[in-house]
């Protein structure tokens, strides 16, 4: 369960870091994407993917845990 | 030799490759090569942050000097003691050149050592009784100090000592903040994580203490000077520019720094971010906590520097805006004779560059706007994130090298034939005795500062009178001359 800390980039994109594990990406694709219902399956722009528990959106930037998913 | 080709490249690298074993060979390779700036991702093309390889001669530092010789050594008003035996201190003082005022011994301390100097005994007993006294000893000999770090050396994290404690006991005795930093040597691959280490010590132990506190007067254009480190003056040459255009900056982390500065920090507007590989972290945390957007910028070179301030304007209102044409417009002008008079020397070469957090890529701007080429750039130990940044500014087909051994970079050099080499005091003479002009870029070579317009007229003729020294062609003895010039003849003919 990493810690990861979400913000906007410039474009408006989500990213995704995690210091300890020097990864820093997007977020490309979100399985529920409302203000009030956020989160689920995620897939970043390396192609990995993680989980999180749907949740209201968060206000970024915002520490948060993910799961990651084993493919 | 021209420019080379993405095939030239590939085969050097492998040319170069060829002499290690099967397995180190596996692992070189991965931390070599072939720019292509079309790609997004770094991690596409080339591995960082990685553990050195045994046996190879790496130039990279441990977490300690991230965080006593980088990141918490210039607060100039705090003491910070080199927790353990006294060489890692010792062998390190001083060496950083960044500038800072005050007089040191009464009120600042940033060019001397303070040390607890561990002998056999505190290791088998504990340094935890030494530390207090240690302590209690500098409040009473320095006692203008503003605060006190301890900056652990190796045997701290292996005999287990309980530093935070006494840096409380001591903090609430002495009502000054007392900071323990976990930077043993041994944490992490290189000075990185030091850094970062260094970065979660102000977040935990300084930057909530004025939480509470709202006497500062504050103003719209608060800004603070992240990365920084004022070598040779560059904080300064930058901050001016920043305050002719209209901004107030309320901190400089951490050249010439005070830790009054670092307090206030979470009180700015923006915070500007120059070192990103060294302070990313503490920005990062400052943005969440209070709301403070952070901005990358770049204060080598007139192209970039006009960049940057545009960039930061923009995050203001009109006045700040207008400000930073007016700077824009003022130094571009005083700009134009500079590059009137080194351009036409240094038209066409070529620079190699080896460097850490941020000059790989930052110095780049700053070599173009004197028609410089960089062909080839790697960091001592930067991440991932920073060769995202810097295979964008780096041409096609260049060469990337990260933690790059002495062997392999000799090898490069040999073979690419750079007009000139940007580095440190290890590849220095190295290098010059191979009768290549050689710039430390640590240090800026004992001049300075590069940053801001001014520190661009020094950068320019500093690259000058390297490249252009008369001593490059006095490499071979005069008995020996006539042999040389056949050889340079034949050479030119190649
Ligand atoms: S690795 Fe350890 S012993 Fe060596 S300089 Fe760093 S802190 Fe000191």
């Amino acid at each position: 369960m990493p810690s990861v800390m979400l913000r906007k980039n410039e474009d408006g994109q989500i990213t995704f870091y995690v210091a300890k594990k020097d990864l820093e990406e997007t977020i490309v694709s979100l399985e529920f994407d409302t203000p009030t219902k956020w989160g689920g399956d995620i897939e970043l722009s390396d192609g990995s993917k993680y989980y999180i528990e749907p949740c209201e959106e968060p206000k970024y930037p915002v520490t948060v845990r993910f799961k990651r998913e084993r493919v | 030799m021209t420019v080379m080709t993405r095939e030239q490249t590939e085969a050097l690298i492998q040319e170069v490759l060829e002499v290690y074993p099967e397995q180190a060979k596996k692992d070189r390779s991965k931390h070599l090569a072939v720019n292509d700036p079309s790609l997004e991702k770094s991690n596409k093309c080339i591995t960082s942050n990685k553990k050195s390889l045994p046996g190879v001669m790496t130039i990279r530092g441990c977490a300690y000097a991230g965080s006593k010789g980088v990141v918490w050594g210039p607060i100039k008003d705090m003491i910070h003691i080199s927790h353990g035996p006294v060489g890692c201190g010792q062998y390190s003082r001083a060496g950083r050149r960044n500038y800072y005022v005050g007089t040191t011994g009464i009120n600042t301390y940033g060019t001397m050592n303070f040390t607890s100097d561990f002998q056999e005994k505190d290791i088998v007993f504990g340094g935890d009784k030494k530390l207090d006294k240690l302590i209690s000893e500098i409040d009473l000999l320095f006692p203008l100090n503003k605060g006190i770090t301890i900056q652990s050396e190796c045997p701290i994290g292996l005999i287990g000592d309980d530093i935070e404690a006494i840096a409380k006991k001591k903090g609430k005795e002495l009502s000054k903040p007392v900071v323990p930093v976990r930077c043993e040597g041994f944490r992490g691959v290189s000075q990185s994580l030091g850094h970062h280490i260094a970065n979660d010590a102000v977040r935990d132990w300084v930057l909530g203490a004025r939480d509470e506190d709202n006497s500062f007067q504050t103003t719209p254009y608060d800004v603070a000077v992240i990365g920084d480190y004022n070598i040779g003056g560059d904080a300064w040459a930058s901050r001016t520019l920043l305050e002719e255009m209209g901004l107030r900056v309320v901190a400089q982390w951490s050249g010439d720094g005070t830790i009054a500065e670092m307090e206030l920090t979470p009180k700015v507007k923006l915070n500007l971010l120059h070192c990103y590989r060294s302070m990313n972290y503490i920005s990062r945390h400052m943005e969440e906590k209070y709301g403070i957007p952070w901005v990358e910028y770049n204060f080598f070179g007139p192209t970039k520097i006009a960049e940057s301030l545009r960039k930061i304007a923009s995050y203001f209102d009109d006045s700040i805006k207008a400000g930073a044409e007016r700077v824009i417009a003022k130094y571009t002008a005083e700009m134009e004779p500079v590059i009137a008079k080194y351009r036409p020397r240094l038209e066409g070469k070529r620079v190699m560059l080896y460097v850490g957090g941020l000059r790989p890529r930052h110095t780049i701007g700053a070599y173009e706007d004197l028609g410089m080429e960089v062909i080839g750039a790697g960091y001592e130990f930067g991440h991932n994130d920073d060769y995202d940044r810097t295979m964008k500014e780096m041409g096609d087909a260049t060469l990337l090298y990260d933690d790059v051994t002495g062997y392999e970079f000799e090898e490069f050099v040999k073979k690419m034939k750079p007009d000139l080499i940007g580095s440190g005091i290890k590849e220095k003479y190295i290098f010059q005795k191979m009768g290549i002009p050689f710039r430390q870029m640590h240090s800026w070579d004992y001049s300075g500062p590069y940053h801001g317009y001014d520190g661009f007229a020094i950068f320019a003729r500093d690259m000058d009178m390297t490249l252009n020294n008369p001593c490059w062609n006095k490499m071979n003895a005069p008995w020996k001359k006539s042999e040389a010039g056949e050889q340079k003849a034949a050479v030119s003919a190649a």
